[in-house]
């Protein structure tokens, strides 16, 4: 019972990591129809300077200095790469590919390519007892704080008028600027809002793998883009959903089958998910 | 003219659509845009809102559109109901409404024009019947303060009794905004329109007086393919 507590429990950790990249990831997809597969960038951006910055103020801190970097990264690719080439999908697949690696090249060149010890608040260094298991604290900080930017942002886009424009320029972009709305600053607030939530993600997963290193934003993009998929082009519950379901089958079938097979049934899971939904959860 | 279109010329896809389209809508009434399907109605109406990209000069109230993006134009005032109307099928229809709206709005003439929008206002878009969803596509823009409105097709697809409430809607609001309308629909034309353009093959094959247009059965037969 307490191991089934612990994989339960470690496997939301996951999920929340997975929601909070693929959220941004969904949302950017949704609305622009930009593949950014530059996103793992923002995570890596955000783990790094809340890495740099803990080493002048508390961690708590320095995560939000890890935000701030990767909004403005994300703003900027958004308007600098992105922006000129709207429509133009093949050569966004190229840019973006592109700005992932050699953003990694130049973490490597300027952290070096080792992992590195990542910072984390004393608070998340215990572990709870949950009926007989013992769960490290910091499961329940990625826990809590993808609750809070799943709750911020279905308040946003059920309350907040660019809320309304992103929702409907999910489904008819086209429609929304015939309607003299001009859809691209939805777009750059939306490759923000990705950014935040990656560089939270980041700091996030620092804390959980208790290290970073360059390589950290490209592995957990790759099961965000399935998580994605699972749940739905710009859909944010079908994100939360998909993220729950992927991070447990992979942490289950992990312990349970051998390591790797959580990855495979994972990739099983996504092959069901298009025969029986292309569209994903979110959309039947 | 509240809209001179002068040789307006669109290519899609590698394929010559529009063909040097030139004509003009009057600032008063409702100007019927025809011609049978494929002849480029649709293309024009989103090439003048500037969803399909054109070559050729557009003047609205004076001002040329050329390099203004399709929500300039809109914000400019000019009014686009598309054709399958478009509405959001996640969103409510309030929420419908209150996307589209721009600056002071009017939503008692909506509402009064289709007081079925009022009922169902917290219902989603996408389960309206097709009626409806065009009550609502009209109610998006009819709340603001257009100086054109472009509107295409509203009737297609529709029960008798919904074309009549449509028509009686276009009707009215024709009498304050001039409206370029695509139909097909010769009753609901002859009703509100009092000038006519037609299109064929890409380019203005006649324009005239609509009642003129509709009541000779040759020229209707010739331009539209249909008899009376």
């Amino acid at each position: 019972m307490s191991t089934i507590v612990l994989l339960a429990v470690t496997g939301l950790g996951l999920a929340a990591l997975y929601f909070l990249v693929a959220s941004g990831l969904s949302l950017v997809f949704g609305l622009a129809d930009v593949l950014n597969f530059a996103h793992g960038l923002f995570l890596s951006v955000g783990a790094y300077a809340t890495w740099w910055a803990a080493d002048f103020m508390p961690v708590e801190a320095a995560v939000l200095v890890g935000v701030a970097a990767g909004v403005a990264t994300a703003v900027l690719v958004e308007l600098i790469l992105i922006r000129p080439l709207y429509r133009r999908t093949i050569e966004q697949v190229l840019v973006t590919v592109g700005l992932s690696l050699a953003g990694v090249a130049l973490l490597q060149s300027v952290f070096g390519a080792d992992p590195r010890p990542f910072p984390r608040p004393t608070w998340v260094e215990g572990v709870v007892p949950v009926f007989g298991a013992r769960i490290p604290a910091d499961r329940f900080l990625l826990i809590g704080a993808a609750l809070l930017v799943f709750v911020a942002l279905a308040a946003f886009l059920r309350y907040t008028r660019y809320g309304l424009i992103v929702r409907a320029g999910v489904e008819n972009r086209e429609m929304v600027t015939a309607l003299g709305i001009d859809v691209r600053k939805a777009f750059t607030l939306v490759f923000a809002i990705g950014g935040a939530a990656a560089a939270l993600a980041g700091s996030l997963a620092g804390i959980y793998f208790t290290t970073v290193s360059p390589g950290t934003g490209g592995s957990l993009l790759i099961f965000a883009f399935i998580v994605v998929v699972i749940g739905g082009m710009g859909s944010v519950p079908g994100s939360a959903v998909a993220a729950i379901l992927v991070a447990l089958l992979q942490q289950f079938v992990n312990y349970y089958g051998g390591s790797g097979a959580g990855d495979v049934c994972v990739v099983a899971l996504l092959a069901v998910v298009l025969l029986w939904r292309p569209k994903g959860l979110a959309k039947a | 003219m509240i809209l001179d279109v002068h040789e307006l010329d669109v290519h899609l896809s590698g394929l010559h659509i529009l063909q040097g389209v030139s004509f003009g809508v009057a600032p008063s009434g409702v100007t019927a845009l025809l011609g049978r399907n494929g002849a480029g109605k649709t293309t024009t109406m989103r090439a003048l809102v500037g969803l399909n990209p054109g070559t050729g000069r557009v003047l609205f109230d004076g001002a040329d559109l050329a390099g203004k993006r399709t929500h300039e134009r809109v914000q400019a005032g000019l009014g686009y109901v598309p054709e399958d109307r478009c509405v959001f099928a996640g969103l409510t229809v309030t929420e419908n409404l209150r996307l589209a709206a721009r600056g002071e709005t009017d939503l008692d003439l909506v509402y009064n024009l289709f007081p079925e929008l009022l009922k169902r206002g917290q219902q989603q878009a996408g389960s309206l019947s097709g009626g409806q969803q065009q009550m609502l596509a009209l109610g998006r823009v009819l709340q603001n303060r257009n100086r054109l409105l472009l509107v295409d097709e509203p009737t297609k697809g529709l029960a008798p009794k919904v074309v009549t409430e449509v028509a009686e809607a276009l009707e009215r609001v024709g009498a304050t905004v001039p409206v370029l309308l695509v139909e097909q629909n010769l009753a609901v034309v002859r009703r509100l329109a009092g000038t006519a353009v037609v299109l064929a093959a890409g380019s203005v094959a006649w324009t005239g007086d609509a009642t003129h247009l509709l009541g000779d059965a040759e020229l209707t037969t010739s331009l539209l393919g249909v008899g009376r």
